[in-house]
């Protein structure tokens, strides 16, 4: 059985038809791309899988269980990890601290052991403080690990994101444009991360534009054109669908 | 870092200590008291003002509960003066989570006009219910006792009161430096982001706004027993800008800013006493000026100019 | 029965015409600016205050009115161009704070200078009541709903037929939008800001014979007038006006019928309501965030 499989799913925005009876699945362990011309409902569709949207019509299920229409928090406990295409860092805490929001559902976060500041929770949050230190090695971000994230250059942060969806030890993970205003160099180094991520057994959901670092990583692809389903298949039958090739290069072509 | 919090703390318990050997007299120790009173307050507002980023315009309504269930419950019921403070705190926190549930689903300035409706509707209250509260003149307040010790005096006061106050800034850290205050500063941060790592954020903005909520009330009993008045003016709209004022000049986000806040607007109205009239003036321009030419409040600016030192 | 119901409500709608033009001004700002300006009030104040103080210094009632409108536009202008503009995109609670600190500076300023007495404005035409149906209405009520309904005429021309208006809204719609057709949005904050303080004025002036007026009746007339703009779904004109005679109708009722005590008490009771069952105002529509 498919991980996540989506059926028929729609949302409008008043008149607007962002996303339209939209189905696809995604098998477990594999790296599944969506990709399509800006506009396309790419990062509408992630908004609406991790929550942060509700459907208008259509069914989400993750492991066969129905999951649209819960809010972001209830997936975070189903293994749902995220990042996103404009940077979601918390600007106000330290590059690590970050990274251990990530574990938040793996901590005990009572109130008032946290003010009597009990052993237990002290070392539990040492222990968590030494894997995001870990993943952040695991990212390429180990220069970084005590600095305030309002300090940090852009490509870093970008870095930091997949750092801190990896900390939720997640079973599938959403990456929102990863690569979008990265250098060439900065390009290769995610490209590289995102390979390691799929090898750790993660499942991998990409939306990206560097179409290079698509094909290079992606077991099959969805394509997407105003809204609707245009394609899915391997990279191979994506190159050579004549609808995709219309889409990208005009109907004209 | 956890090396460095501690030094803070230190300092702090070091100055308390001092406090009452180098006062001059008992004006000097009562002021000191209610800097540490203020600075308690300020210290659960800032939680919720600067690290979760929630605004109160209506905590000294809390403030006002706690004092009149500290002076209502003895005097009419003969309850015992700490029974009473449980209770002025109980009825804080329900009535606090009661309205907070419905109203952080909202965004900031829906919240700015709900608690400040809450605190005017509280201090009207207070005013009308003369047959109880004594309207707006107030009230006396019977003394507080421990284990059937009667508190009194500066000197006793001040003790309790600066124990209580290193109690506050040490839990306050650990807080912060919790999974628990993690959660509250990304959900300011980023709302959505912690919400995606799974920070159940409306649940994390209620139990700070409540928290906070029952520390003012505390504090309001607190300052009702040593005063030995409550008056509506505990509740008044224009106290709860002085305390969110002394969030915002020692710092968002910081607790030692919590208490260079409180200190320095506790002890502004005696500087202030021979402009007679332009204390408004003053503190208003000192709202205005902080937020926009030191936004980050003094501790955190210069925390940031000597050495990264939280 | 019959005329003590109209009593009620003829000084409910008297009163709920200020906090009309105090929520129209809230909705102004709040549209150009996404700020809640707490100052608000202050403008309702400075307008009474200086309308008695120029007639008492001997201007002709119109001069003096004039200029009790004009002067509270460049106190809103000033607090546009030294405390907002400075911080632009800062964050709600930064915001709050400064437009309280304004509050107080205001009031603060008034006070100093003018004392803390209470003052009473003559009314514009006679203290003559006019008697309907048993119940009294003051020829100043007829001045307060004239006014006001004017206002709103203009202002509805102003936005929907004028391309000033339009720019106007355009820019509370989407602003980055607006400034890539060519509307100068930083002109649209200042008139927003002008505007905004100049109906807020104008209430204070309308209402000073009735009311009289102080230094510190900002406040009260400032939150009501927000509360309305809540009510009525913030940011949104039509919205502000009911909602400012909504809750000027409430508080006379619930004077009248309920407690006088609990008058001002009143319009925060309906805005927790409000926020607890209709969380957008009356008016409000559906939002979605971006991210």
């Amino acid at each position: 059985m498919a991980l996540l499989e989506v059926k028929d799913l729609s949302i409008h925005f008043g008149g607007v038809k962002a996303v339209q009876n939209v189905s696809f699945s995604i098998d477990a362990g594999i790296v599944y791309s969506v990709i399509g011309p800006n506009g396309a409902g790419k990062t509408t569709l992630f908004n609406l899988i991790t929550g942060v949207y509700k459907p208008t019509t259509g069914e989400i299920r993750l492991d066969g269980e129905a999951i649209h229409g819960k809010s972001p928090n209830e997936l975070a406990e189903r293994g749902m990890a995220r990042t996103f295409q404009n940077l979601q860092i918390c600007m106000n805490m330290t590059a690590v601290e970050n990274v251990m929001v990530g574990a938040h559902l793996r901590l005990d976060r009572n109130l008032f052991k946290a003010a009597f500041r009990l052993p237990a929770l002290r070392r539990r949050d040492a222990e968590v403080r030494e894997e995001a230190i870990q993943l952040m090695q695991f990212v390429g971000l180990e220069a970084y690990v005590n600095e305030r994230a309002d300090a940090m250059p852009y490509g870093a942060l970008k870095r930091l994101e997949i750092a801190r969806a990896l900390a939720m030890k997640p079973r599938i993970i959403f990456l929102d444009e990863p690569a979008a205003g990265l250098n060439p160099k900065e390009t290769i180094e995610v490209d590289h991360l995102v390979r390691k991520v799929a090898d750790a057994g993660i499942t991998v959901v990409l939306v990206e534009h560097d179409m290079k670092m698509v094909m290079n990583l992606s077991d099959r692809i969805l394509v997407l054109d105003y809204g609707k389903k245009l394609a899915e298949g391997t990279g191979e039958e994506i190159r050579n669908n004549p609808d995709v090739i219309a889409a990208y290069l005009g109907t004209h072509a | 870092m956890q090396k460095k919090l501690n030094i803070g703390l230190l300092i702090v318990i070091a100055i308390l200590l001092l406090v009452p050997f180098i006062a001059p007299n008992s004006f000097y120790l009562d002021l000191a008291i209610r800097m540490a009173i203020n600075a308690m307050i300020v210290l659960g507002l800032n939680l919720l003002i600067g690290f979760a980023g929630q605004i109160s315009l209506g905590h000294a309504g809390f403030l006002g509960i706690g004092a009149y269930a500290s002076a209502v419950l003895p005097t009419h019921f003969n309850w015992h003066p700490l029974l009473a403070m449980g209770a002025g705190a109980l009825i804080t926190g329900l009535l606090a989570a009661l309205v907070a549930r419905p109203i952080f689903k909202l965004k900031g300035n829906y919240l700015a006009m709900a608690t400040l409706g809450l605190g005017i509707i509280i201090n009207i209250t207070l005013r009308n219910e003369a047959q109880w509260t004594g309207g707006p003149d107030g009230m006396p307040v019977l003394p507080m006792s421990l284990f059937g010790l009667e508190i009194y005096g500066d000197k006793q006061w001040y003790w309790i009161i600066a124990a209580m106050l290193v109690f506050a800034v040490w839990a306050s850290q650990n807080l912060i430096d919790s999974p628990f205050g993690r959660a509250l500063r990304a959900l300011h941060g980023s709302e959505v982001a912690s919400q995606v790592v799974g920070v159940d954020v409306v649940r994390y903005k209620v139990s700070i706004f409540v928290l906070s909520a029952v520390f003012a009330s505390i504090m309001g009993s607190v300052t009702a027993h040593y005063i030995g008045f409550v008056s509506p003016n505990f509740a008044d709209f224009f106290h709860s800008i002085e305390l969110v004022t002394m969030v915002v000049v020692g710092g968002m986000a910081s607790v030692f800013g919590s208490l260079v806040g409180a200190v320095l607007l506790t002890a502004l109205p005696q500087a202030l006493a021979t402009f007679e009239g332009w204390e408004t003036v003053v503190f208003g321009a000192i709202l205005m000026g902080f937020m926009i030419f030191l936004p980050k409040g003094i501790v955190p600016t210069l925390a940031a100019k000597f050495g990264k030192g939280e | 029965m019959l005329a003590q119901f109209l009593q009620f409500l003829f000084s409910g709608l008297t009163v709920g015409a200020t906090y009309a033009l105090a929520a129209l001004g809230f909705t102004l700002i709040y549209n150009a600016s996404n700020v809640i300006n707490f100052a608000q009030g202050e403008f309702i104040m400075l307008g009474g205050m200086l309308a008695v103080f120029f007639t008492v210094s001997g201007f002709p009632l119109p001069v003096a009115l004039v200029l009790a409108i004009l002067l509270p536009a460049v106190v809103g202008v000033l607090l546009e161009k030294l405390a907002i503009e400075p911080v632009k995109g800062a964050e709600t609670v930064t915001l709050i704070i400064i437009t309280i600190g304004a509050s107080l500076v205001i009031r603060g300023l008034v006070q100093v200078w003018l004392g803390k007495s209470t003052f009473a404005l003559p009314a514009f035409s006679g203290e003559e009541p006019i008697q309907i149906l048993g119940a009294t209405l003051m020829p100043q009520s007829l001045w307060v709903f004239g006014v006001t309904a004017v206002v709103v005429a203009v202002l509805w021309y102003f936005f929907n037929r004028t391309l000033s208006g339009k720019a106007m809204l355009a820019t509370s719609f989407n602003r980055t939008a607006a400034e890539l057709v060519g509307i100068n949005t930083s002109w649209v904050l200042f008139m927003s800001f002008a505007m905004a303080a100049a109906l807020g004025a104008l209430g204070g002036i309308l209402i000073a014979p009735i009311t009289m007026t102080s230094y510190d009746v900002g406040i009260m007339l400032g939150l009501k007038g927000f509360v309305a703009a809540v009510v009525g779904g913030l940011g949104n004109g039509l919205g502000a006006v009911v909602g400012g005679l909504l809750v000027g109708i409430l508080e006379a009722m619930g004077a009248g019928y309920i407690s006088s005590a609990y008058k001002d008490a009143m319009p925060f009771i309906l805005i927790i309501f409000i926020l607890f069952f209709m969380p957008r105002g009356l008016f409000g529509g559906k939002s979605t965030d971006r991210v």
